[in-house]
């Protein structure tokens, strides 16, 4: 798919009906924020940008003893949820430990299954890259 | 593996805290009082009567979303009274383009430890109609932090002309649930950059302990320096706050009983207790393996910082050779 010059996928009529589609489904289902980079296979199936903080890895440390989130004390942390989830998941139960990268914020408001059917959502800052490799070198060197 | 992470490239000791810890030595930090004046010698002041008691402190980053005198400032004072500082970030008032160049600015003003956070939310300060950044998580500043010392260039691969010379901190709490994810998201913040760490305040040692021995089935201990905060209470009222008000402080029964038992007395006799309770977690803290220092909290509490790093026999503090 052609992206505009800003980076932001072009919205066409095909791309209006896809968007529509997925956000029917994903609203109701998984309280979805339609950030256009989904990563709920790495969350236990639960939209990570329903925590305030937008955390893409992991809980923070304001999780209050019962469980529930501090900014917003009367439902459970998104992190609590994502953790209990992706234990019963059938598969990705692993990518917990995925290192999600920053939020491309051009990408909001637009399809998370285009974005993955073109890899738009794959695509990372320069330096991003660079550290991944280098984190992964590392973790070779001590295994 | 032994004690020295892998990935350090630039021959020397980003900061002094960094000679010390790959030296062996048990650390010492506190938390410098966070300043409401545009006055520099409240900070030196503060910083100064520390100097010789702790090996480096910290300046926070608008703590609990309230506006303070800012952490790099703050930072760069305490180093000219001679108190090394750990300059806290956090992701919640700033975007990735001005947390980039504050770890620039921070670095070139002294600022050789950085601590990144994601920080409280801005519900929890006196600013709460404000709108909260977070545009990237702490980890991921982390791993930025690590590109920008050791690739040398910015997040979108833009080339720096000298990379900062800083030693990457992470914080992390074993006390909030969900506890099973505590060590494997420490884990993933040493893979992002992270080389030391600064737990959450200790009321539970025995927590601690389980924490402790997943990071050692992790790995994590071999590449990450892990220090653990400790309280020093002075006064019941203190404590109540820490368990009532600050989100993700577990403060088990017993230990609240025990202060409950004081409640009535006179100040000093509180004081008394919060410095016992301190001395007794310092003890017990020490003896589990891969911890690596103490970072002391007391709010308004600078002697009795004084009195329990002397009291547990953690003087004269060690000369670090940079």
């Amino acid at each position: 798919m052609e992206t505009a010059a800003d980076g932001r996928p072009k919205m066409g009529l095909g791309t209006r009906a896809i968007l529509l589609v997925e956000k029917v489904t994903k609203e109701p289902l998984w309280d979805c924020r339609m950030c256009g980079q989904c990563i709920l296979h790495s969350t236990g199936l639960r939209c990570p940008m329903t925590c305030p903080k937008n955390l893409r890895n992991g809980p923070c440390g304001g999780v209050l003893q019962n469980g529930n989130c501090e900014v917003e004390p009367d439902r459970t942390c998104t992190w609590v949820t994502a953790w209990k989830r992706s234990r019963r998941l059938p598969l990705w139960r692993d990518h917990m430990e995925h290192v999600n990268p920053p939020v491309d914020w051009r990408l909001e408001g637009t399809s998370s299954y285009i974005n993955f059917a073109t890899r738009r959502d794959k695509r990372v800052p320069d330096g991003w890259r660079a550290s991944k490799e280098r984190a992964m070198t590392e973790r070779g060197a001590r295994s | 593996m032994g004690v020295h992470p892998p990935g350090f490239i630039t021959g020397g000791y980003n900061s002094r805290l960094e000679a010390l810890l790959r030296a062996g030595e048990f650390v010492v930090t506190a938390e410098l009082q966070a300043q409401d004046g545009g006055d520099p010698e409240a900070v030196r002041a503060d910083a100064a009567g520390l100097v010789g008691y702790v090996d480096a402190a910290n300046c926070t980053d608008n703590s609990a979303a309230h506006a303070h005198l800012s952490a790099i400032a703050a930072g760069h004072l305490a180093a000219d009274a001679g108190l090394e500082p750990i300059v806290q970030f956090t992701c919640r008032d700033r975007n990735r383009i001005a947390l980039q160049s504050d770890l620039l600015g921070a670095a070139a003003l002294g600022g050789r430890n950085v601590l990144l956070l994601t920080g409280d939310d801005v519900s929890a300060g006196d600013h709460p109609e404000t709108r909260a950044i977070f545009d990237i998580d702490s980890l991921h500043l982390m791993r930025i932090a690590r590109t920008m010392r050791d690739e040398g260039t910015y997040l979108s691969g833009r080339k720096l002309s000298s990379p900062p010379s800083i030693f990457i901190g992470a914080a992390e709490n074993p006390f909030a649930p969900p506890h099973h994810v505590r060590a494997p998201r420490l884990a993933k913040k040493v893979d992002a950059g992270a080389e030391f760490a600064q737990l959450q305040l200790c009321f539970n040692v025995p927590r601690l302990r389980i924490f402790m021995e997943e990071l050692g089935e992790l790995g994590v201990l071999d590449r990450c320096f892990v220090l653990v905060s400790v309280y020093i209470a002075r006064s019941v009222r203190g404590i109540r706050y820490m368990r009532d008000v600050v989100p993700g402080i577990d403060v088990p029964d017993e230990v609240m009983a025990r202060f409950d038992a004081v409640a009535d007395a006179p100040r000093e006799r509180q004081t008394q207790e919060g410095i016992a309770f301190a001395l007794e977690t310092i003890a017990a803290v020490r003896e589990i393996p891969g911890i690596r220092g103490v970072h002391l909290i007391s709010i308004n509490g600078q002697a009795e910082i004084r009195r329990v790093v002397e009291r547990a026999g953690l003087l004269p503090r060690p000369i670090a050779a940079v």
